[in-house]
């Protein structure tokens, strides 16, 4: 079980958090003018690397707040989490 | 008589108390400290247990968890389905049975053992309690855990908190570490979060499979040497110990000091330094030998060796001590992804070095172990007599013919042969399973590993993981604060998400048919009234909550009056519907947003997804306010005159209290938001009121309906119904493939309004396309006949052969008592064109006619919501 820190909370158990899917893909400003191809690359398509890379996370059973987190999908470490309104950390 | 009690010796007994208990009926004598397996040894038992498969006579063959043989049901003083003889602690009066190697369980009428969880956070936890594993512990700072799986850890560190009988059960991300603990008639599990994870679990010494291992008196080498230190018990007078390294040697060298007759086969053709100072001892060592017969019934005998000479020789023996080398355990690292790497001077799997900065793995467990001659299988003999994995009853023979057959993978063997499923789980056989497969493809030793190990490390029973999370205590359940009216009434319920909501009320031994029957007369012909406060509700308060609905939902919010409702949609950004509701506005500011019961929670994480996610900018807040208020609601053509009498200031003419508004009052003489919508089709009001006085207003209702016979009516009723009617159920006409349209309710998108979730997806190709699956009616042609839910339709009376293509399947069918007949929705390809004719239901292989007709069955016009 992976121990997640939530930015308001602090480090906590995997089972209290709700995972969100890949992070900052931003919805689209203006859906209608997307052809059905660039629709469906937002709706369907998500990267699936090997290392590190943005996912979201959701403190279901804690502060409810959303968060991104960046993780190594290798070694399962979570290398940093932040909130929504702040920049992914180089 | 071939094992028995020494005089003195044996660390962990206790000599001043003596215990009885009882094997297989026979009373015998122990000490505290005893295990079950080493009292039936100091006893002279020599075998006591047979094999689960082929039913052969087996005896005790190691002294800890990895026991493949010598199973027992613990009877008294608790109950137990089956443990290893070899990790059962005497208590006096215990009585247990021997089991080959399954367990029966228990009636409803025996306890389980009780068991409890703690949560621990660490700086670090030791894994095994041997010299690495103390001398960690000793090192750390902080807050120390260590644990041991053997009942007994010696010299523990001072201050470090230590836990006997405790197996770490997995080891898991982030230094999480899961320990089974066997407190005395209790079981406790411990949830471990350490910042460090020292894993010091030890080795397991390797059987050798040659003709005739699984012999009563064939036992790890470790195990005698094990049963003379910590029992003080001498397996056996003259013991063959073959044993491929110094490990092995050193075991018969105490055996012999303790004063059986020992005679050393060694197969390495070196002359080393353990054979060497067992010489000089006096023992007899034979070196490049191999054992490759046993003899005796069922307990051993004779050994037969294969000497250096070439000669083969029958040593008496009534034990035979085998030491085929270490295997390091690998298992709890491996579960978090640590791979091995093969060690050729030790011939074992060692940890390939990877792994998160948070793990240590030390001592044996990290290839601390002896140097071993490799010698995994003796080539002489019938392989069908070499056991691999003795609890499966597999051999040589077994993984031959899976080799044979085309498997080379040590994963596809083990599935094939099932070798490793067991309790051990690969812990003895994996290795030997894997060198075994190597071998007869002509590989080299070490080329594939032994298939995978996964938590958890022992068995753990199911009364301990669920703890105190039994009864009432398992699951969730939700009741509303009528509750206790539908108690007193036998209703009958239907679990809905957690909910127990009222499915039928059953009156003088009434099935559910009659009951619903009586019901929804009731309803249409007078008066009903149902308990809906399970409904999901949802405050959706700030300057932007109908900017933010608007987006959330299918049709304008925003421009819904201060006490006007209006139902919506919710479409998943596929399109697809998700949930249902009205809306309320409360204020300019405030919404009161309805789900389904079952999807309160999604609907309400859905809300906060995209108000924290993507339109921070919005001024909105949601609450869940579900249990905040309980909702009687009240229909019929009689509701009017029923909520009249049960009194209200609320005006309930139609002028002044039109359909879709609500008006805020008093009933009974409560507080109370009084609603006109409608899920019957009949007149109805929704009267919310704080839970407190549900009760209060529920008698009320009931009292000031019973010159109308009012009759409540559970969910069973409520989809009758609302099917008569064509209301659509989300979850029950909807499987997360439907849109709108595809329910034949297109008019509740409005396009002109904006965007909102789900719009781009309605014109995706494949969503506008003409063949989609419709929301119909169905009417059987025989009027009685109730199509099951999920009755496949075809187009033809005949049934084609397979694959038969399927217009759609019934969604929901009901027994309709106001149109005297049965009633079905389905979902149908192009089902509004075929509006009509005659299509045909398939039921167990013949078809039955029916007719696709519109959805609504039931006032299609409308005109009795108005009363």
């Amino acid at each position: 079980m992976l121990q997640i820190r939530c930015p308001w909370c602090g480090p906590r158990d995997e089972t209290e958090f709700r995972y969100g899917g890949q992070a900052h893909i931003p919805y689209p400003a203006d859906p209608e003018a997307l052809r059905d191809e660039e629709w469906a690359d937002f709706l369907f398509m998500r990267d699936n690397p090997r290392g590190e890379w943005a996912e979201r996370w959701v403190h279901a059973a804690g502060c409810r707040r959303w968060f991104n987190a960046i993780r190594d999908t290798a070694t399962h470490r979570t290398i940093a989490t932040y909130r929504m309104d702040e920049e992914r950390p180089t | 008589v071939s094992g028995r009690r020494l005089e003195t010796g044996g660390a962990w007994l206790d000599r001043s108390r003596p215990l009885t208990f009882s094997f297989d009926g026979r009373d015998l004598t122990a000490f505290d400290g005893d295990t079950v397996a080493s009292a039936l040894l100091a006893s002279g038992e020599r075998a006591g247990f047979i094999s689960p498969i082929a039913g052969r006579p087996r005896g005790v063959a190691t002294a800890g968890v990895e026991e493949p043989n010598a199973f027992v049901e613990i009877a008294e003083p608790w109950f137990e389905p089956i443990r290893p003889a070899t990790m059962v602690p005497v208590v006096d009066g215990m009585v247990v049975r021997s089991r080959a190697g399954v367990g029966v369980l228990p009636g409803d009428d025996v306890a389980p053992r009780p068991a409890r969880h703690t949560y621990r956070h660490v700086e670090t936890v030791v894994i095994g309690g041997g010299p690495a594993g103390r001398s960690g512990a000793a090192g750390a700072t902080g807050r120390v855990l260590l644990v041991d799986e053997q009942p007994v850890v010696p010299e523990p560190p001072d201050g470090v908190e230590t836990l006997p009988a405790t197996t770490a059960t997995g080891v898991y991300d982030d230094g999480y570490v899961v320990c089974y603990q066997r407190a005395g008639e209790a079981d406790v599990i411990h949830h471990v979060r350490a910042a460090r994870v020292v894993l010091a679990a030890g080795a397991h010494e390797r059987p050798i499979a040659f003709a005739g291992n699984d012999r009563p008196g064939v036992m790890l080498a470790s195990a005698a040497l094990a049963y003379l230190e910590r029992f003080g018990v001498l397996v056996g007078q003259r013991i063959v110990v073959f044993s491929t390294n110094h490990a092995g040697h050193d075991a018969a060298g105490a055996l012999a000091v303790a004063g059986a007759h020992v005679v050393v086969v060694d197969p390495s053709p070196r002359v080393g330094g353990a054979s060497e100072r067992l010489r000089a001892a006096g023992v007899e060592v034979h070196t490049n030998a191999r054992v490759v017969a046993t003899g005796g019934d069922p307990a051993l005998r004779t050994v037969t060796i294969d000497g250096a000479d070439g000669v083969l020789r029958d040593l008496p023996a009534d034990v035979l001590a085998v030491s085929g080398g270490w295997n390091p355990v690998v298992q709890l690292a491996r579960g978090i992804g640590i791979g091995l790497t093969y060690d050729d001077d030790k011939a074992c799997f060692v940890h390939d070095g990877a792994g998160p900065p948070w793990l240590e793995i030390v001592g044996g467990a990290g290839g601390d172990v002896p140097a071993s001659f490799p010698l995994w299988v003796v080539d002489e003999g019938d392989d069908a007599e070499k056991y691999v994995e003795p609890l499966r009853d597999q051999t040589v023979a077994d993984i031959a013919r899976a080799v044979g057959g085309g498997l080379t993978s040590s994963e596809h063997v083990k599935r094939a042969t099932y070798i490793g499923t067991t309790i051990d789980q690969g812990r003895t056989s994996g290795v030997l399973t894997a060198e075994i497969v190597n071998k007869l493809l002509g590989w080299a030793p070490g080329a594939q590993g032994p298939s995978n190990a996964r938590p958890p490390y022992t068995p753990v029973p199911f009364s301990a993981l669920a703890g105190v999370d039994t009864g009432l205590l398992a699951d969730l359940i939700r009741v509303t604060p009528i509750h206790p009216w539908h108690e007193a009434q036998g209703a009958v319920y239907e679990n809905v998400g957690q909910w127990k909501r009222p499915r039928y009320f059953p009156v003088g031994g009434e099935d559910m048919d009659a009951a619903v029957a009586r019901e929804t007369r009731a309803l249409r012909t007078s008066v009903g009234v149902l308990d809906a406060s399970t409904l999901g509700k949802i405050e959706v308060v700030g300057p932007d909550a109908g900017v933010f609905l608007d987006r959330m939902y299918t049709n304008r919010m925003s421009n819904l009056a201060v006490g006007s409702i209006r139902y919506g949609f919710m479409l998943g950004l596929d399109g697809m519907v998700f949930d249902d509701g009205v809306a309320m506005r409360l204020a300019e500011d405030r919404f009161l947003c309805s789900t389904t019961t079952g999807g309160a929670a999604a609907v309400l994480d859905r809300f906060e997804e995209w108000l924290q996610c993507e339109w921070i900018d919005l001024q909105v807040f949601c609450t869940s306010v579900t249990e905040q208020w309980a909702v009687v609601a009240v229909g019929g053509p009689n509701a009017r005159k029923v909520l009249t009498a049960a009194g209200t200031t609320v005006d309930l003419a139609n002028e002044a209290f039109p359909f879709m508004t609500f008006r805020e009052g008093s009933v009974a003489g409560v507080p109370a938001r009084v609603c006109r919508v409608s899920f019957t089709g009949d007149l109805s009001y929704e009267v919310h009121v704080s839970p407190w006085h549900a009760l209060h207003v529920w008698d009320a209702v009931m009292t000031a309906g019973a010159p109308f016979g009012i009759t409540p009516y559970g969910t069973e009723a409520m989809h009758v119904l609302r099917a008569e009617k064509g209301f659509v159920i989300v979850g029950q006409e909807t499987d997360g493939t439907q849109t709108p349209d595809d329910l034949g309710m297109g008019w509740i998108v409005n396009t002109g309004k904006g965007d909102f979730l789900g719009k781009r997806s309605l014109v995706r190709s494949d969503t506008v396309r003409d063949d989609r699956k419709q929301l119909v009616g169905l009417l059987t042609e025989d009027p009685a006949l109730v199509l099951p839910e999920g009755t496949q339709l075809l187009a033809d009376a005949e049934i084609p052969p397979p694959p038969a293509h399927m217009l759609g399947w019934v969604t929901s069918s009901y027994r309709s008592e106001a149109l005297g007949q049965s009633i079905a929705r389905a979902l149908v390809e192009r089902g509004r064109a075929l509006r009509g004719s005659t299509i045909h239901a398939e039921l167990d292989g013949r078809t039955s006619p029916v007719i696709v007709t519109d959805p609504v069955f039931f006032d299609p016009e409308g005109g009795r919501r108005d009363g």
